[in-house]
């Protein structure tokens, strides 16, 4: 299986420079930004992005703003909510905006490793779908 | 507090003495204007209707007894003026005369006589003997001959006993007679007589002199009587009123009117006392009523203020009790707010702190660290780092979860969850006090509407009560929630514990708000009365049984009706 990209958001630079270094240990490709605009500079500049961490609280634009920004210009990106603090509601308001699900911080590395490998799955199946999808309609115009 | 106190005491007595005062003014002001001006008005015009009552008596009498006397000396004038002055005939004429008036004035004229100008009564006719009599010395013959008719004053004459006589002149063949006719006095005083106004109002006639010229039923002095005439005031034949003083001090009415036909008073004296007696009741009665007003007033302004000063103070204490729950419960969420933050704070170290830990168990993983001696230890210490970090977290979650819900919406609230939370909150607190919670919780119980942090208020209260209460002994806490027997639609929960109890005096005093036993700053002794506030909210009861020694048992019970119903409504749309 490719590398999954993951990109990792968060204001908290220790929190974000460990957890880069112990996801980098465990296969993934991971490249972090500190707040919701870089975020956003991030994922147009590579668009190999595939699955994003983002923390729901952050100084200037927030997790919620950021996830809707995102999904507005790149849909088809999995978004991970994580929460510092136990605001499952604004979790939950992210489930609800579009986030494939949420975290609560400090959460057990292996369960994140899971919780991305299972968004980039979803992300890959909903790629090769679009794919058929454009194929079949190239065939068939071919055809 | 103290202090406070006092100050409250001195400004409920301002304030009932206020209202006293207000009460007093407003009733009395009016009630003594309304009073003193009836009571002046009907005074002077009862007094003004008696004075015209007993005036016009006696001015109707005096008319009266002026024409009895002018009709008494018309009918001798008439017969004066029939005599014809023959001597033979004159017994005959006075006979026929006398009898005509005797048929027709009834017992009024006693006798006729015929007198001539020497003084001698040469033709008499009457019950006396008085034939020949000699006048010529009498004061009433000098007076009759110098006038063309005369009426006598009241005198005793020749047969003792009073009378008066009416005389008119007669001139035949050149000489002077004088036709004279006695009245019979009996007659006459009874006209004065039968002027009775109450016990002691008496009429009387008085001759230009002062003499009495009627009989009384009293004995007046002469002195008396002279008193009461002032001569100067008599004119036009008015009627006089005034009010007059005796020797005595006695208060008397008088009212005196002059008769047109003879120089006479009419007199009328009664005593003011007799004169006014009716008015003076009814001033009693007025006096009676207004002291019983004034009887009722007062009483009203000094109890009413007390009763309104007393309601004022309690529902003042309630407000109190009422504020300082306010407070309590604003503290409650400023503290959750403040553990909020300050979990939230630690929570984002303690994950950092967990990450490292985590990446260093990452890289022991490595080969050439395998070979490391104190490898185990390494591991073991990250692992319990890792623990430690999940406990931290598990706590600040707790905080947090309890610290959110410290607002009164009302939830539809699973009353075992709320229970279990506040368990796990206290069980540190009571392991340190080696107190075991022990959880007994009926799973089939229905949710109720409620506010879950205010049900969780009331019972965390319980624990720390209980907690504290075997703070030095240790003990058991027992938690049990059913479905209650005894009330119908009801949750209960029972917190039992087995501590030192609370003896009888205070237990009915328990849910008094400040009532406490803790030490001095150490309870507010609110947290019971806060309870019972909010249970009595949620339409609950608690009760609480005790013993010495043996523990303490509190029962709680929520309706959970509503909840029902509001489901099956929500069951049916």
């Amino acid at each position: 299986m490719k590398k999954i990209k993951l990109l990792l958001v968060d204001d908290e630079k220790p929190f974000l420079d460990t957890i880069t270094k112990r996801l980098e240990k465990r296969e993934l490709d991971v490249s972090a930004v500190y707040n919701g605009k870089e975020a956003l500079v991030e994922l147009e500049n590579n668009t190999s992005i595939e699955v994003i961490i983002l923390d729901v609280k952050m100084p200037g634009m927030d997790g919620i703003e950021t996830l809707e920004e995102i999904k507005k210009k790149f849909p088809l990106v999995e978004v991970i909510m994580l929460t510092g603090h136990a605001t499952v509601e604004t979790a939950i308001d992210g489930m609800k905006v579009g986030a494939f699900d949420y975290l609560m911080k400090p959460c057990d590395i292996d369960v994140l490793v899971t919780k991305v490998e299972e968004a980039a799955t979803k992300k890959r199946r909903h790629d090769e779908k679009i794919m058929e999808a454009r194929m079949k309609e190239i065939t068939g115009r071919m055809v | 507090m103290e202090a406070s106190a006092e100050d409250r005491n001195a400004f409920y007595h301002v304030l009932s003495r206020k209202i006293t005062a207000l009460i007093l003014v407003v009733s009395f002001f009016p009630l003594i204007l309304t009073t003193g001006i009836l009571f002046y008005r009907f005074n002077q015009t009862y007094t003004e209707k008696i004075q015209a009552h007993i005036s016009e008596l006696v001015q109707k009498h005096t008319q009266n007894i002026d024409s009895f006397l002018s009709e008494k000396l018309g009918n001798i004038r008439y017969l004066a003026q029939q005599f014809d002055g023959t001597q033979q005939a004159s017994d005959i004429f006075l006979q026929k005369n006398l009898k005509l008036l005797k048929t027709e004035y009834g017992d009024v004229f006693t006798d006729l006589g015929l007198v001539n100008e020497n003084g001698i009564q040469f033709e008499y006719e009457g019950p006396f003997r008085f034939k020949n009599a000699d006048y010529s010395g009498a004061e009433w013959f000098l007076k009759a001959m110098g006038k063309p008719f005369y009426i006598s004053d009241v005198f005793a004459g020749l047969r003792g006993h009073p009378h008066f006589i009416i005389a008119v002149k007669v001139k035949s063949n050149g000489s002077d007679y004088i036709l004279r006719s006695t009245i019979n006095f009996g007659a006459f005083n009874s006209l004065v007589e039968n002027i009775q106004i109450g016990k002691t109002g008496l009429a009387f006639l008085v001759n230009s002199k002062g003499e009495l010229q009627t009989q009384t039923r009293v004995g007046l002095k002469e002195s008396i009587i002279s008193s009461m005439l002032d001569r100067s005031c008599y004119k036009n034949n008015e009627t006089i009123f005034a009010k007059k003083q005796d020797a005595s001090g006695n208060k008397f009415l008088c009212v005196t009117s002059m008769l047109k036909n003879i120089d006479w008073i009419m007199v009328f004296r009664q005593d003011i006392k007799d004169a006014f007696h009716d008015l003076w009741k009814i001033q009693i009665l007025t006096l009676v009523i207004f002291i019983l007003c004034c009887v009722a007033i007062l009483a009203v302004a000094f109890v009413l203020p007390r009763n309104i000063v007393k309601l004022i103070s309690k529902s003042d204490k309630k407000s109190e009790v009422m504020n300082k729950q306010v407070v309590e419960s604003g503290k409650l969420a400023t503290i959750g707010e403040l553990a909020a933050g300050i979990a939230h704070e630690i929570n984002n170290p303690v994950a950092i702190m967990v990450e490292e830990a985590g990446w260093i168990e990452d890289l022991l993983e490595e080969e050439d660290l395998k070979e490391c001696e104190n490898l185990n230890e390494f591991t073991r210490a990250l692992r319990q780092i890792n623990t430690q970090g999940k406990r931290c977290k598990e706590i600040t979650h707790k905080l947090l979860s309890f610290a959110r819900k410290t607002d009164s919406t009302v939830n539809d609230v699973q009353v075992n969850d709320a229970i279990r939370e506040i368990v796990s909150l206290s069980a540190q607190m009571a392991r340190y006090n080696k107190v075991i919670i022990e959880t007994s919780l009926d799973e089939s119980i229905p949710y109720i509407r409620i506010s879950p942090s205010e049900l969780q208020q009331v019972i965390l209260n319980f624990f720390n009560n209980a907690i504290d209460a075997m703070e030095k002994t240790g003990g058991t806490i027992k938690v049990e929630t059913k479905v209650s027997k005894i009330e119908k639609n009801h949750v209960v929960i029972l917190i039992e514990d087995n501590g030192p109890g609370i003896p009888k005096d205070n237990l009915n005093r328990i849910f008094d708000p400040f009532f406490t036993t803790k030490a001095v700053g150490k309870g507010t002794g609110l947290g019971l009365s806060i309870c019972y506030g909010i249970i009595q909210k949620m339409g609950g009861t608690i009760d609480v049984h005790s013993q010495v020694g043996v523990g303490t048992k509190f029962r709680i019970w929520i309706p959970f009706q509503d909840a029902i119903i509001e489901k099956k409504r929500l069951r049916k749309n």
